[in-house]
């Protein structure tokens, strides 16, 4: 992947959806962040679904970033959700220390369209199985589970008192 | 080409054996260890002989003619691995292998002495180029003798590989059965094909039952609930079940806790609860 | 042991040392998990000698271990250093605007880490990891 360009941002309907293709520097998920800000705001969207599939690393800057938008959205009364982030970029995440809990989760755009209650995109068939929101298991079942903290405490917190989002 | 003295001795012994590649690959394939088996190309066992003079070439260039782990030697590592191997293959004996790769450096040796001769100085030369083709011969043992340790390897995985079955139990939904103790590498073996199994099968629930493993120790808790938030991370839930009441013991005292997991009793708990999950109702037939 | 020297002065510079690490793990027939771990490691150690250490270098080489090979990065600056590094190293300690992660994180993903840092006079990080994780 090279390090250059922006990232498209697209709008299908309701959802504001970016797929990374490229190579990220720091400047440029920066970029992508505000972008994807400005985005919501001006068209209202229920939800920002950001595919990461072709990402092969992502640190802690990164991380950040879309901990980051994730809250953003969460202000503009939008959701994100990060579809497609790698096996082995899932394991080094949580050995890193950012297993981003707060942080909306799916395998796929179509899976993430559904749970944003979004008819799939034209040529997608829906899933015969309507697959849930990975972070939002009913909390009925399973013995001592505990409800997932809010998307604003997830992060470690740092000495230093900050603002973040 | 008109050797002159203020020439550096390393230079001399690399170009030397750049300049005479052509007649160093004929004596070389005449001396086995790059004659074709079975599939080689014949060309093939000549670019491999190429690669390999260009490696003792730059050990010697860069001063490093003693040094197996010289990067020129280096470079030809994997292909010299590949021999060893082929011959392997082939039935052929180490000490047979050893034998052709001594008759390597004779050749070289005598093109030496003939292209030199009369000069008396250039003696350190030829202390040189033995010494590295030498070296050349230490680098093809040892990649050997790694190549051994890697089976061993491998065939470790594939055990764990082979201990650590994934089964799709449903659309959407995956199990693995865990039988006996896992130690460390075990569990990470069985986190990395459970992780890679949700990509391949779509999953939205995985299940992970560890009714058959009779201890755990710390390592191998965290493993589990790393393998849990690896799972979320990619929009998947990870669910454990079968925890004995020994183990769930033993953990309470090592002070580890699966708060965040999603545990069930056993794998048929683990199996309705992902079907609830995924939007499946399950319902006698008379009611039906 | 041959050595790479990538310069950390730029952003972009992350994104190079990330993709010769990436290389050299490849080519170390490093999984792509051990691949993932030693990049994110490299990444979060460029970024703090450009961010903190105000620019530097890494040097990368690769020696054969037992059946593997092993990568070791030493990422040099000559920036402000660093008071105290168990602080330096605890997760969520952060002088600036990050997570506080890069270091502690960069620790737990590579199999060895040694830090050495002279206040006033720079950081010198020093990571290795060996390929054939399953025979450690
Ligand atoms: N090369 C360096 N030179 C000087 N100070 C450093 C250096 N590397 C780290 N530090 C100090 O150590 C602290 C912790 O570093 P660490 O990488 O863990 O977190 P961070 O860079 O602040 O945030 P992030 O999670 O984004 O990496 C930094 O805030 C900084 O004060
Ligand atoms: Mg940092």
């Amino acid at each position: 992947m090279r390090p250059t360009g922006a990232v498209p941002v697209l709008t299908l309907g309701d959802v504001v959806l970016v797929s990374i293709q490229v190579e990220l520097h720091d400047e440029l998920a920066l970029r992508l962040q505000q972008d994807l800000a400005e985005r919501v705001a001006a068209t209202g969207a229920r939800g920002v679904v950001i595919d990461v599939s072709a990402i092969d690393i992502v640190d802690s800057f990164l991380a950040k970033v879309l901990h980051d938008i994730s809250a953003t959205a969460a202000m503009l009364a939008s959701t994100a959700v990060v579809v497609g982030i790698r096996p082995a970029v899932a394991i080094t995440l949580v050995e890193l220390g950012l297993p981003l809990r707060g942080l909306r989760t799916a395998p796929s755009v179509d899976v993430a369209f559904t749970m944003l209650g979004v008819r799939q995109s034209a040529g997608s068939p829906a899933s015969t199985v309507p697959p849930p929101a990975a972070e939002h298991p009913s909390s009925d079942v399973g013995r001592g589970r505990r409800e997932n903290v809010g998307a604003h405490e997830q992060l470690p917190p740092s000495p230093r008192v900050r603002e973040m989002g | 080409m008109a050797m002159t003295f203020d020439q550096n001795a390393n230079d001399d012994v690399a170009d030397f054996l750049l300049e005479h590649e052509e007649r160093i690959t004929e004596d070389w394939l005449r001396a086995g260890f790059f004659a074709q088996h079975g599939g080689q190309e014949p060309e093939q066992a000549r670019a491999d002989c190429r690669a390999v003079l260009a490696a003792v070439a730059d050990a010697a260039r860069t001063g490093r003619a003693h040094d197996p782990a010289a990067p020129g030697f280096l470079q030809v590592r994997a292909l010299l691995g590949d021999l060893v191997a082929m011959r392997t293959r082939h039935g052929e004996s180490p000490s047979q292998t050893a034998l052709e790769l001594s008759r390597l450096k004779q050749p070289v040796l005598d093109l030496w002495t003939r292209h030199r001769r009369g000069d008396d100085d250039l003696t350190a030369h030829a202390v040189l180029l033995s010494t590295a083709l030498d070296t050349l011969r230490l680098a093809v043992v040892e990649t050997a003798l790694s190549a051994g340790a890697d089976i061993i390897a491998y065939q470790q995985q594939q055990l764990m590989e082979l201990s650590t079955p994934v089964i799709k139990l449903w659309d959407n939904v995956l199990a693995v059965p865990l039988i006996g103790t896992l130690d460390s590498a075990r569990s990470q073996v069985a986190m990395e094909s459970l992780l890679q199994a949700i990509v391949d099968h779509q999953a939205a629930v995985a299940i992970l039952d560890i009714t058959g493993v009779p201890t755990i120790d710390t390592m191998v808790a965290q493993h589990l609930l790393k393998t849990a938030m690896a799972a979320r991370l990619m929009g998947a839930e990870c669910v454990i079940s079968g925890i004995r009441p020994q183990i769930a013991q033993t953990m309470v005292q090592l002070g580890i806790e699966l708060g965040e997991v999603n545990t069930q009793g056993t794998l048929a708990d683990a199996l309705a609860y992902a079907l609830r999950r995924i939007g499946l109702l399950v319902a006698r037939a008379e009611n039906a | 042991m041959e050595a790479r020297v990538v310069t950390i002065a730029t952003e972009l510079d992350i994104v190079r040392v990330r993709q010769t690490v990436r290389d050299i793990a490849v080519r170390g027939r490093f999984s792509l998990v051990e691949q993932t771990k030693l990049v994110t490691a490299a990444s979060e150690l460029a970024r703090n000698a450009l961010v903190h250490g105000g620019g530097g270098e890494v040097s990368v080489s690769a020696e054969p271990a037992g059946p593997g090979v092993r990568v070791r990065l030493v990422f040099v600056d000559h920036g402000p250093g660093i008071a105290d590094l168990d602080q330096a190293l605890t997760d969520g300690f952060t002088t600036g605007s990050g997570l506080g992660l890069g270091l502690g994180g960069a620790r737990r993903l590579v199999d060895e880490f040694h830090i050495e840092s002279t206040p006033g006079r720079g950081t010198t990080v020093t990571i290795s990891s060996t390929s054939g994780g399953v025979v450690r």
